[in-house]
């Protein structure tokens, strides 16, 4: 039954690694400038992690396959060196790979959080609420109009609240619910919860961030391919958790300006 | 021999009666398995909400005969809706976090075998154990209470993020008494928790026998004292978290809902709190209950192996301090749980840190049990072999943890499978395999009937080869990046996925169906299995030291006196290749 476990072990650790080493689940292709860090940083890990399943795997299997029910009286032994070694190797090997993975996974979390936006960088701002995105941009002004929770009233599409009649600031913001961005530019996007928390997630981004109640969050990023992906919410919200989700339109410069003044003109 | 105080204060007269026997009683033993059998009737309640998670997410349109007489608003015709999938969710998380890897491995066991294995009669304070049991159950009463009530269990998650869990019934179907239910279950729970805790430590600190000395306590009986020490400060945390979160709901405090609020068209009356305040709470309690969950098993399955080994560990003194480094650093990492969540990012390096650290005890850890298994002789029965299963989910557990900790790689697996497939190994399956080998091998003694062996290895085989079936691809899908706690998948991005899913439902299934096998074999071996002999296993505890079952009074009145360290094999005994932990023999070394 030793030996039996031993294969049976073997067996699942290989076919574990199997879908892995094929890459038969993976991201899809990242859009981002930020991105290819955090997708180096995984790769390295899944190889660390990888290499020291297996290995731990094969040699439970192989300890067990040798010294399950042997002989009665079998002379039994020590692993030569004992739990010193164990420790030392322990120390050495994962200390290591903790150290290596923690400084080097710094940068890719650096970039994404530690460096400020451009000042150029396009201002967009985006509310969640139960359950569903919107996307404000401030219009020729370059100013967003103040949010007045009071003044929400969805039956009117008024989703973020404005108040354009006292406010000149918010008479020519641009409410959408795509979030429409030029490709090859900085995006800066403020964010902003209508209601409990929720998250912003664009796997082709790599970025995911919370909206949290009460705090002014924002997070930046460049996306460097045109093309319509998936925004989701991730973070637990309600009943209709699960279809939360809006578009992140990456378009040319040309085509973003159009879809601009387009906008504008419906105001 | 010398009595202390605390020795002769808890000592109390044989039970008598029915009452006082097997209900309300002061037994440790019976208020062991008391929480064993709480645990096994949440496991099943948990393990069939799951598996009807699993069903709904693969087959949304099929009817589910029966469902909807459980819940008429949940399921109308049989067919879950999404608010309901939530509510099964969270029950699910609810159950099997508290009153299953809570109650088994720790309350369960650690009842039964801490006090007979420091060779006391009783707890510290019995009445105290027997009051922990009923606040618990009440606990558990009070949280099922959610189903059959008309606004339905919460569909706030497990975790009960504010503000979701704290604005009210505007926030949702179940969120009104379904979440003050949750809430006032959780507090009670923590009380009960506190109470067996404080328990737990009291009697190891003030209950050992002559001779045995903090380093003479088998593994299992520190993993029990060193996870009460973590589940002091950890419930005492969640007990004033679940306070106030109450309050906000009732009394119209706002400590975790900030102003500006409109949930379901209506601008809330709060202002000042902070929805990070409950998560820093929450996860301050939540990080450390991993460790309640997985301590007590690392101590069973040590346990385990070196009887089944027949020779000593390599150093079970670093198994030991491996546990305490990893109870200690357990204190510093909640913060990994919110790398996202708009929390500082410096702090998320800060966190990450220590979390990547505590690689280090496990792996140490790992290494001794592997390390001692060269060499060894080992017997194969059904506690040996989930013993060594728990080492292997244990392993492929943990290595998932190397992605998560780090704050970089979290952005993209946040809040999908791959960390719902790691804590479910690492948390769940690893720690219920420490509860099935803990079972098969101490069934004996708790009932004086053992399990049936063969039937006992066919569950393992089953349950091994299953449990990777399901949650190996869980790791898979959140590679992709398919997003957790989705009633529904519908969009074409998850599309692909289906298949996985199928096959991850399809085993589930299997798994759970294979545990009727476990449940089958506690209940004919209780009543029809072979009488178990005083020490089945040639064990050298002090637990195989008197008769299976043990009397009331666990010694018979008697004072063992421990003359050895635990585990005294591949040596030259009168009995055979081990010395008991209380026999006056010289041990060879």
């Amino acid at each position: 039954m030793g030996k039996l476990f031993a294969v049976v072990l073997v067996i699942i650790a290989l076919a574990s690694a199997y879908p892995i080493v094929t890459h038969m689940y993976v991201m899809p292709e990242d859009i981002s400038t930020h991105g290819h860090q955090i997708d180096e940083q995984l790769s390295d890990t899944m190889a660390e992690a990888g290499i020291s399943f297996l290995l731990a795997q094969f040699v439970l299997a192989f300890f067990v396959w040798t010294f399950a029910e042997r002989k009665i009286g079998a002379k039994l032994k020590n692993f030569p060196g004992g739990a010193k070694v164990m420790v030392a190797a322990a120390f050495i090997l994962v200390g290591t790979e903790v150290l290596a993975l923690g400084v080097f996974g710094q940068r890719a979390w650096a970039n994404v959080y530690f460096t400020p936006p451009r000042p150029d960088a396009l201002q967009i701002q985006a509310q969640a609420g139960q359950f569903a995105f919107y996307f404000r941009y401030p219009g020729a002004d370059g100013k967003f109009g103040a949010i007045h929770p009071d003044k929400i009233d969805e039956g009117n599409q008024n989703y973020f609240g404005l108040d354009p009649a006292n406010e000149i600031e918010s008479r020519d913001d641009i409410v959408s619910a795509e979030l429409a961005i030029p490709v090859n530019r900085e995006i800066h996007l403020m964010m902003h919860a209508k209601d409990v928390g929720h998250s912003f997630y664009v796997r082709e981004l790599r970025i995911q961030q919370d909206f949290v109640p009460g705090l002014d969050l924002s997070v930046h990023f460049t996306a460097t391919k045109t093309g319509r992906y998936e925004i989701v919410c991730t973070q637990l919200c309600g009943l209709g958790h699960y279809n939360m989700k809006a578009y992140l339109n990456v378009m040319a410069q040309d085509d973003f300006e159009k879809w601009m003044k387009q906008k504008a003109s419906e105001l | 021999m010398e009595e202390t105080s605390a020795q002769q204060a808890h000592v109390h007269a044989p039970p008598e009666g029915f009452l006082r026997k097997y209900v309300f009683s002061l037994d440790h033993k019976v208020i062991g398995k008391q929480y064993y059998a709480l645990a096994l009737l949440a496991v099943s309640m948990g393990m069939a909400l799951s598996w009807l998670m699993r069903f709904h997410l693969v087959w949304p349109t099929t009817r589910i005969p029966g469902l909807e007489l459980i819940s008429k608003a949940g399921a109308p015709g049989g067919i879950i809706t999404p608010e309901y999938y939530l509510s099964l969710l969270t029950m699910h998380g609810t159950l099997m976090v508290f009153f299953v890897l809570t109650n088994a491995p720790f309350a369960a066991f650690g009842n039964f075998f801490l006090p007979i294995q420091i060779g006391a009669e009783d707890m510290a304070f019995p009445r105290f154990n027997m009051m922990s049991f009923w606040t618990t159950l009440a606990a558990f009463l009070v949280l099922i209470l959610a189903f059959v009530i008309p606004d339905g269990p919460p569909i706030s998650g497990w975790t009960s993020y504010a503000p979701l869990s704290a604005v009210g019934k505007d926030a949702g179907p179940g969120m009104g008494w379904g979440m003050n239910l949750w809430a006032i279950s959780i507090a009670i729970f923590c009380i009960g928790s506190l109470l067996g805790a404080l328990n737990f430590i009291a009697t190891t600190l003030d209950l050992r026998a002559k001779g045995m000395t903090l380093m003479r306590m088998p593994i299992c009986t520190w993993a029990w004292f060193i996870t009460s020490c973590i589940a002091l400060l950890a419930f005492a945390v969640l007990l004033p978290a679940c306070i106030l979160l109450i309050l906000d709901r009732t009394a119209g405090t706002s400590f975790f809902i900030p102003s500006g609020l409109v949930v379901s068209d209506r601008l809330q009356p709060h202002s000042g709190g902070s929805p990070l305040l409950w998560q820093h709470l929450f996860w301050f309690f939540g990080h450390p209950e991993v460790y309640i969950a997985i301590l007590p098993s690392m101590g069973i399955v040590s346990h385990i192996l070196i009887n089944s080994m027949r020779k000593p560990l390599l150093s079970a003194r670093v198994i030991i301090y491996s546990m305490m480094s990893i109870g200690f650093l357990s204190w510093m990492v909640w913060g990994h749980h919110m790398f996202v969540s708009g929390m500082n990012p410096f702090s998320s390096l800060l966190f990450s840190f220590p979390t990547l650290t505590i690689t280090i005890p496990a792996t140490i850890m790992t290494m001794i049990w592997m390390g001692s298994l060269y060499g060894a002789n080992i017997r194969i029965n059904a506690a040996s072999l989930f013993a060594l299963g728990f080492i292997s989910m244990f392993v492929s557990g943990g290595v998932s943890g190397f992605f998560l900790a780090q704050p970089s790689i979290d952005i993209v697996l946040h809040a999908t499978y791959f960390v719902v497939g790691h804590f479910h190994m690492v948390m769940g399956v690893a720690s219920i395999f420490g509860v099935f080998a803990g079972t098969y091998f101490w069934f004996g003694k708790m009932t004086g009937r053992m399990m049936n062996e063969t039937l006992g290895q066919l569950h393992f085989w089953l349950t091994f080869i299953g449990t990777y079936c399901i949650f190996m691809p869980f790791h898979y899908l959140g590679l992709v990046g398919n997003v957790r706690r989705y009633s529904a998948f519908v969009n074409d991005y998850t599309g692909p996925l289906l298949p996985l899913h199928k096959f991850i439902t399809i085993a589930a299934l299997c798994t759970g169906a294979a545990q009727l096998i476990f449940i089958f074999n506690l209940i004919y071996s209780r009543y029809k299995g072979a009488p178990a002999p005083e020490n089945p296993w040639n064990g050298t505890t002090l637990e195989w030291s008197i008769p299976s079952p043990p009397p009331w009074n666990n010694f018979g009145g008697k004072h063992p006196v421990i003359y050895h360290d635990p585990y005294q094999y591949d040596v030259k005994g009168s009995k055979g290749d081990y010395i008991m932990q209380d026999s006056p023999e010289p041990s060879a070394g």
